[in-house]
């Protein structure tokens, strides 16, 4: 058998964005010994394209705001298939944890009398997301990176795992090989936590890296644990259109938090428009464009602009104005901020004045932006637990965009760092309690051999099918039939598709050797993308409803029934298997805030 | 626009390499990362580069286009195609090549584990108190994304590889980022004068010319830290009334 470095560790932090930096300063505060793995170099992770703010009730801006409210939003904003004791922890734990990282030297935008200043974002009642202009990931993952630099964990950078080992049911290690070297690594844990990230590399205009592939849910689900709300994947609804070289890179919500408003090419801003208004949000929202003019000015008399309604409901309603024939140029929408002037925009938006002046040649303090609805977040993932974010595997625990249950169908803004704030600090906490009282397991060698068997088998297939090109059918397929709307048809043939590339994946051939070779590496990428996307596709077509981020156009309500069931996913050996369950029910002092909207 | 442009890329490893021509089908807006990727997907799968976001915001995808540092998802196709629609694009030369455009950049990592972190006192009152006019400061060197194309570019470490005397641009600024920050008590100017090695600099703002983020690393990074540095051990006067007063926390 070819040769593989061995590595233990007590506990293995698999993902180096901001959840596995957080929860590995748990683990090196625990006293024990922690290896971090990442795909790319360290701070390079998605984290830092993250870029509106983190979202927590710290109530600075003279709002009422506090941790209920920050419950009620996120509940309503995932249409209330959130498990609702995440949610709760979530928006308690939140403000210290925001707080915890001015400790460890992050730098946050302050308010006159000196507090972190906090934005208003979509489906936020209140000005909440503690921000740096508009890098507010950058912020947030260099801190996390200079934190747990200083305990001197050891850091596997550019190595990417591609198997979990397990002994028996439990969840002992993982292989893969080093990007740099082509070296195939083994590592042995105690207990592992994933920090894996989400899929957004499956579509074609995403604004997601390539790192995105979903190899943490991918490798959980070979081991058999439960997914959850797959079909779940959220269309950020502005990301760049043009020119083509650009087209899905991210355009924060904070433009529209800072005044940025969108228009048809009729110049309406059909955000107005109350058939776009969903049922849940009536009256909570400005009716006018007057209203939502002073609400820049003055927050307390007056109501937000639509503009800022949750993520879906934007997304949506772009859809339905570019196939109405009211599209701009290049088929999408306007968004102009260019009315809040030039001094305003660069102090609070300095790097998407940037990104669209030096890549698309627009000065966005004098032109409206062209934008379209982007791939940008996978609210599915692993299961887990409430408390310990253990998953259905002893000793692997999951955390931020690669764990289920915090966002429901649909994640407000602004919530994704502190989710990897709040649970990347409970899963490094549970894990490393798990590994106090564990022992590293035993590994049979015979699935280290077949994993490496599988990572070779490309160089030698008498196959001739390119790993790239069958990424770029996947991301057609999955653009098409699998986007914002969605129906029986178009998602059956994106499935068949998949299925179809599932089969011609089997003959994928590269050449060079293993030595920093991204074809070779994309060989073992496009399983986990192939995986993935047929679980999608699967869970889409079993959801009969419509409910955030899932649009059917042959369902098109919200139905009852389906709203009180999440669907898991797990495997059968080579079948995918679905099942209903449940969604938690919520505490009653939980539900008694919810009586006053009911 | 082109149709079609040639990028005269360098492929090879520590032990040497040659440039190779590849012809790329241009598309509007398109930049060097999409051309290499194009080479990758049609050409030639081996083709390693380093890359994550392809906005500008991570710092990955750093390396020479015609000779100069830069990001190549910055950098449009267009600007760099010379008459005959050629770019040249290498590695970084600053830093032990491993293959093609994937430099070792490790040594970056190890400098970044010497510096200590932030300092506050115990007895600082929380929630902290700042005001955005003393944070701002410190804000412009907080937007480094880690390209390293300062460190690429800078002399002493270029020319004259004196990795081991100087920590380079992006670590003076990492400093002056602690240095300048309003509640942090630590003690910088002994690392910065020794094994920082700020002497080193002699000002030739080469590093604020290639910063894709446009920070100042001279003008509001280096200079002042110079100065601190000068002001504590080479100021007669200042080192007279420390030996009778006692030295100054910072």
């Amino acid at each position: 058998m070819e040769k593989y470095t061995t590595y233990d560790q007590d506990v293995l932090v698999v993902g180096a964005g901001g959840s596995g930096l957080r929860a590995a300063i748990s683990i090196c505060q625990a006293g024990l010994s922690c290896g971090i793995v990442t795909k790319s170099l360290l701070g390079k992770a998605h984290t830092v394209m993250a870029e509106g703010g983190a979202a927590a009730a710290l109530g600075n801006m003279g709002e009422p705001d506090n941790w209920k409210v920050h419950f009620k939003d996120t509940m309503k904003g995932g249409r209330f298939i959130n498990n609702p004791r995440i949610v709760e922890i979530f928006a308690k734990e939140a403000p210290d944890r925001v707080r915890e990282l001015e400790e460890y030297g992050a730098v946050f935008d302050r308010t006159p009398d000196g507090l972190i200043s906090q934005r208003p974002f979509g489906g936020h009642t209140y000005r909440r997301l503690n921000h740096v202009g508009d890098r507010t990931g950058l912020e947030l993952i260099r801190t996390l990176q200079d934190k747990v630099v200083s305990y001197k964990p050891t850091v596997y950078m550019e190595h990417t795992l591609t198997r979990l080992l397990m002994d028996g049911d439990r969840a002992v290690g993982a292989i893969g090989y080093n990007r740099q070297t082509g070296e195939f690594v083994v590592f042995k844990a105690k207990a592992i936590v994933f920090a894996t990230g989400g899929w957004g590399r499956m579509y074609k205009f995403t604004s997601n890296s390539w790192e995105s592939t979903g190899d943490g849910a991918g490798m959980a689900y070979e081991a058999g644990a439960e997914l959850m709300d797959m079909e779940m994947v959220q269309f950020h609804p502005t990301g760049m259109l043009w020119p083509p070289g650009v087209r899905g890179i991210l355009v924060t919500e904070a433009v529209r938090g800072d005044g940025g408003i969108l228009k048809n090419n009729k110049g309406e801003r059909f955000m107005f428009n109350p058939e776009y208004m969903p049922e849940l949000y009536k009256g909570q929202y400005a009716d006018t464009e007057e209203e939502g003019y002073r609400w820049l000015t003055d927050k307390a008399n007056n109501r937000r602009p639509p503009e800022l309604l949750p993520r879906d409901v934007v997304s949506r309603a772009i859809y339905k104005e570019v196939l109405a024939g009211r599209g701009s140029e290049h088929g999408g929408i306007y968004l102009d901020v260019s009315q809040m002037g030039a001094e305003f925009i660069k102090r609070r938006l300095p790097s998407m004045w940037e990104q669209f002046y030096s890549l698309g040649g627009i000065d966005i303090t004098k032109q409206p932006m062209e934008i379209y609805p982007t791939i940008h977040y996978t609210m599915g993932g692993i299961w887990t637990e409430a408390e310990t974010c253990s998953t259905s595997i002893k000793g692997l625990f999951a955390a931020g965009e690669s764990a289920a249950g915090l966002h429901g169908a649909n994640r407000l803004g602004g919530n994704s760092l502190t989710d990897i704030l709040v649970f990347g600090k409970r899963a490094g906490d549970h894990a490393s309690e798990f590994a106090k009282n564990a022992d590293f397991g035993k590994i049979d060698s015979s699935q280290i051999e077949d994993e490496i068997n599988t990572l070779l088998a490309p160089f030698t297939n008498p196959g001739k099918e390119n790993p790239f090109k069958l990424t770029q059918e996947l991301q057609e397929a999955m653009q098409e039939g699998a986007m914002i709307a969605r129906t029986e048809e178009s998602l059956t043939k994106a499935l068949n598709t998949v299925m179809e590339l599932q089969e011609r994946a089997k003959s994928i051939h590269v050449e060079g050797d293993r030595v920093y070779n991204p074809g070779w590496h994309t060989a073992r990428d496009i399983r986990f993308m192939l995986k993935t996307s047929e679980i999608i596709c699967r869970c889409a077509l079993e959801r009969k409803e419509s409910r955030g981020a899932q649009w059917r156009l042959d369902y098109t309500d919200a139905n009852e029934e389906w709203g009180k069931i999440n669907l898991i996913a797990q495997r059968d050996v080579d079948a995918v298997k679905l099942i209903h369950r449940p969604v938690p029910a919520m505490a009653p002092e939980l539900a008694a805030m919810f009586e006053e909207i009911k | 626009m082109r149709d079609k442009v040639t990028i005269r890329l360098f492929r090879g490893n520590a032990n040497g390499g040659t440039e190779t021509d590849y012809e790329v089908t241009t598309f509007p807006g398109m930049v060097v990362l999409d051309a290499i990727h194009q080479i990758q997907g049609t050409q030639d799968s081996t083709v390693a580069c380093r890359w994550n976001c392809k906005a500008a915001k991570c710092g990955s995808c750093s390396a020479e286009i015609n000779g100069r540092p830069r990001l190549m998802c910055k950098s449009h196709v267009e600007d760099f195609a010379d008459s005959n629609g050629l770019i040249r694009v290498h590695p970084l030369k600053t830093f032990p090549l491993i293959k093609d455009l994937v430099t070792d950049v490790s040594i970056n990592y190890r400098t970044a584990e010497k510096i200590p972190p932030l300092t506050v006192s115990e007895d600082i009152p929380r929630p902290f108190k700042m005001q955005q006019i003393d944070v701002e400061r410190i804000q412009e060197f907080r937007k480094c994304i880690e390209c390293f194309l300062c460190q690429d570019v800078c002399h002493v470490l270029r020319d004259h590889n004196r990795k081991d005397g100087y920590f380079g641009p992006r670590f003076m600024i990492k400093i002056a980022a602690l240095s300048m920050h309003p509640l942090d008590t630590g003690n910088r100017l002994r690392q910065l004068k020794e094994e920082g090695g700020i002497g080193y600099c002699n000002i030739t703002k080469c590093c604020e010319e290639v910063c894709p983020e446009h920070i100042h690393l001279t003008d509001n990074g280096i200079i002042p830290l110079k100065e601190r540095v000068a002001d504590y051990y080479y100021d007669p006067l200042k080192i007279l009334i420390r030996k009778i007063v006692g030295p100054k926390k910072k």
